[in-house]
């Protein structure tokens, strides 16, 4: 009976959402206070089945209940507990009821943390928030029901990919959809303005931590992501442009732009038309990513089952919201370009440029990402863009964001001293041009480490000249505001990065190898001793686990077991064993064994030394953190009741 | 007009997406078209496995079709196919020759005597170099040969009975029908 449970919270959600999505948009057109305050008592109803629904999912995972198809398809018997709670979104059904929770858990923090809004404009928010869970409550319902039953029930289930199963894929998802998904909360704001016409600026400061949250745990997941697939994958590398990636990070780069777009309106009042814009754009291409992974249209190694159904759905879904957002802002976008007049030289300018490389980026992305669609649609034929392409033209569109970062702070809003300015240039200039001398001697000329190690150093000490000057400059206490803390951390976060991709890239050196017990590898100057390989095995596998000691110049430095598992339905999987340190990872692959039916002989094996590569996730962790900070001022917080206030009024008047 | 260009854009990229659906719809997506159905086959002169001082070359096999299976002993999905080349290979009514890539010709050896031999004749190709020119990028393929040495059909990934009887078989036959 509970999986029936389960879909009829499903079907009271959706109710509740459509409720939501229709009452009080309509209460806010006709200025009816009660159908207004329809909004969140139905928020919080839809919430609360959609967590019963979700949980009545978990709990058929946990108790092994296989006349659940989804359950049978996605667990057995041995699968750990843990893994039983993360194969709920393991596969495309649960994946997507997580996503409308989540969208839930935003929905209710709004509605919670907004009493200070004016009640029209949270109503209009609410209001379209609810016409997003709508869709996906009824794209769950008609098209991925996780609930269906499978009769006669199996004995056992089949098993979650062993690929998914790994701690960084248990937390990958959820903390990717708080990013996704929170973009919608900026993107329900923009409308909001939209359809109520008053331009005010207000509400871009309401709009403002909600976009930096969203922004951070997109960051998060993203790094999360990009871990699991260097640790588990058993490649060696991070990022690899794949359709799937890709769709994370179009929401990101524009959400970058947004961030400053933002800051930029609220305290300047220009770039209005531009911030609704961009917030349109970061929520629609976190759902053009969804309608990417889920569709199947493009192949990808996170190849999800396709349904052409689904895709229909979701593509009709993206028509009526981002169409629909798109048309709406081509009628009611602000038409007069308002706020402060600002000159060449100022804040505002370098931000505008800033913003249009992260779009251009972002619209880069894109295109190689459709690339193969395209070829099919003009009939060029199985085309499709690699590395290659991205990894040309992405450093290239970043550059003059990277010149142009030490100067941020520095620079005023409206018009600034340029006096001011060259001394920073000079200063990062010539500790960017020092490093880089000194790098040189290190990396035997390799041309991208010395650039990363300057460009790292000029965004670097350029942040750090502008926390000793606010040092100086500020009295106590007021020298760091959250908003610039999480500015200077994110940008921090920048250097950092630099460091990891520009190093690692170039230093890194790997080898295949074929290696008999007691043989020794030398790889960057490691000595890669293997010890042959034993058996072992774990809760759902057993494996066959090769023994690598590593030494330096004689000093022990680790001992290393990569494994090579078979999980209990016969999938085989590599565990790559990982050494991380600061200044470099080791990594090893186990491949094959030279004869299959002599494991103890010769293996091939896969070494690698990876210079620095931890900096990469530590940059990105670092902008998360920005965003979580910059979202925590204070600011934000004090002045909503004054602004409010003046909202209502103004508000008032206008009706 | 500046407002409409983002919702002109949506309804471009929309466009796309729906004929990606419709696409993906009809065609296999995994389907690639080699740019080598309909051309000659490249020349190849590879040893035999279990001969290497003899050789087989493209000029010696003209005259009949025949067909090219690439396989080799470290491919899971060749062990897939591997029980249906055996059970259908002898009612193609053409030789089948096996094209053992990237392999040690020991662990070829040793995999044929475990698993059974399907082939006619088997040849080595332990470097890959000459399926570069076949466009080979995994394995398993298959290649359908003419009398005339051009290559008319051409499988990526395992044979299955449907993809033999639905493909193969008639592409078989229709060759069998040109020829006098």
């Amino acid at each position: 009976m509970t999986p029936e449970l389960g879909q009829l919270a499903l079907i009271l959600a959706l109710l509740l959402a459509i409720a939501q999505s229709t009452l009080p948009l309509l209460g806010a057109w006709r200025g009816n206070r009660a159908l207004m305050a329809v909004a969140r008592p139905a928020a919080s109803g839809q919430a609360v089945f959609v967590a019963l629904a979700f949980a009545i999912l978990v709990w058929a995972f946990l108790h092994f209940d296989f006349s659940v198809q989804y359950v049978a398809d996605n667990s057995n018997l041995q699968l750990p507990w843990y893994y039983r709670i993360a194969a709920v979104w393991g596969a495309h059904e649960g994946s997507m009821l997580l996503w409308v929770l989540i969208l839930n858990v935003w929905t209710v923090a709004l509605a919670l943390f907004s009493r200070q809004l004016p009640e029209v404009f949270l109503a209009r928010v609410l209001g379209v928030l609810g016409i997003i869970s709508t869709g996906f409550l009824a794209f769950i319902l008609f098209t991925s029901n996780p609930f269906g039953r499978l009769l006669p029930m199996p004995p056992d289930g089949a098993d979650l990919n062993p690929v998914l199963q790994d701690p960084g894929m248990t937390f990958h998802p959820p903390v990717l959809y708080m990013g996704y998904v929170g973009f919608s909360v900026a993107f329900a704001f923009s409308i909001a303005a939209l359809l109520g016409g008053s331009m005010e600026q207000a509400w871009v400061r309401w709009a403002r931590p909600w976009t930096n949250a969203a922004w951070a745990f997109l960051s998060c997941g993203i790094v999360a992501g990009s871990w699991w697939s260097y640790a588990e994958l058993g490649w060696g590398g991070w990022w690899f442009w794949d359709p799937v990636e890709n769709a994370s990070f179009m929401p990101w780069l524009v959400g970058v732009a947004l961030i400053h777009a933002q800051a930029v309106t609220e305290k300047r009042g220009s770039l209005r038309a531009w911030t609704i814009l961009l917030s349109l754009f970061a929520f629609s291409l976190s759902l053009l990513g969804t309608f990417l992974v889920r569709s199947g249209i493009l192949t990808s190694v996170h190849a999800f089952a396709s349904d052409p159904r689904r895709g229909t759905f979701i593509l009709g879904f993206l028509a009526v919201v981002v169409g629909g957002s798109l048309l709406l802002y081509a009628l009611r976008a602000p038409k007069v370009a308002g706020g402060k007049a600002f000159a060449l030289v100022s804040r505002e300018s370098a931000i505008l440029i800033g913003n249009l490389m992260f779009t251009v980026a972002a619209a880069m992305v894109m295109l190689g990402t459709l690339f193969p669609l395209l070829g099919d649609a003009l009939n060029l034929g199985k085309i499709s863009v690699g590395p290659p392409y991205f990894g040309l033209l992405f450093p290239l569109l970043m550059l003059p964001v990277i010149l142009l970062l030490p100067f941020g702070p520095y620079l005023r809003w409206g018009k600034s001293d340029t006096p001011v300015l060259k001394q920073v240039l000079v200063r990062a200039g010539i500790a960017a041009l020092a490093c880089a001398l000194l790098a040189a001697f290190f990396v035997q000329g390799q041309l991208k480490a010395i650039a990363g190690v300057a460009s790292a150093v000029w965004v670097g000490v350029g942040v750090a000249l502008y926390i000793v000057k606010r040092w100086r400059e500020m009295p106590r206490g007021r020298r760091y505001p959250a908003e610039m803390a999480g500015m200077l951390l994110a940008h921090a976060g920048v250097a950092v990065f630099l460091i990891g991709v520009m190093l690692s890239e170039s230093l890194s050196v790997t080898r295949d190898v074929r290696m008999t017990p007691g043989q020794v590898a030398t790889v960057g100057g490691y000595q890669f001793h293997f010890d042959g390989v034993t058996q072992t095995t774990g809760p759902n596998w057993q494996a066959v686990q090769g023994v690598v000691t590593v030494t330096r110049n004689g000093a022990p430095v680790a001992v290393m077991h990569p494994q090579k598992r078979t999980y209990v339905h016969e999938q085989v999987q590599t565990e790559s064993a990982v050494d991380p340190g600061i200044t470099r990872d080791l990594y090893v692959a186990l491949g094959e064994p030279m004869d299959p039916n002599h494991v103890e002989r010769a293996w091939a094996l896969r070494l690698y030394t990876k210079p620095f590569i931890r900096w990469i996730w530590a940059g990105g962790l670092f902008m998360m953190l920005g965003g979580f900070v910059s979202a925590a001022d204070r600011r934000f917080r004090v002045k909503r009741e004054a602004e409010a206030a003046q909202t209502i009024t103004a508000t008032v008047q206008e009706a | 007009m500046g407002r409409l260009l983002p919702f002109i854009g949506f309804v471009l990229l929309a466009g796309l997406l729906g004929f990606g659906i419709w696409w993906n719809s009809s065609h296999d997506p995994t389907a690639v078209p080699s740019p080598l159905i309909n051309k000659p086959a490249p020349a190849f002169v590879l040893p035999r496995l279990d001969n290497p001082a003899q050789t087989v070359s493209k000029d010696a096999m003209l005259g009949k079709p025949y067909l090219i299976n690439v396989f080799a002993s470290w491919c899971f999905a060749c062990g897939e196919e591997h029980p249906v080349l055996m059970a259908e290979s002898k009612t193609f009514g053409v030789p089948v020759i096996g094209y053992d890539y990237k392999d040690d010709p020991a662990d070829a050896k040793a995999w044929l005597a475990q698993h059974g031999n399907p082939y006619d004749l088997v040849i080595a190709d332990p470097s890959g170099h000459t399926a570069i020119d076949f466009g080979v990028y995994g394995a398993p393929e298959t290649f359908l040969i003419d009398s005339k040495g051009v290559i008319r059909y051409k499988r990526i990934g395992p044979l299955t009975p449907d993809v033999i009887a639905q493909q193969l078989k008639p592409a078989i036959d229709a060759l069998q029908k040109e020829a006098p």
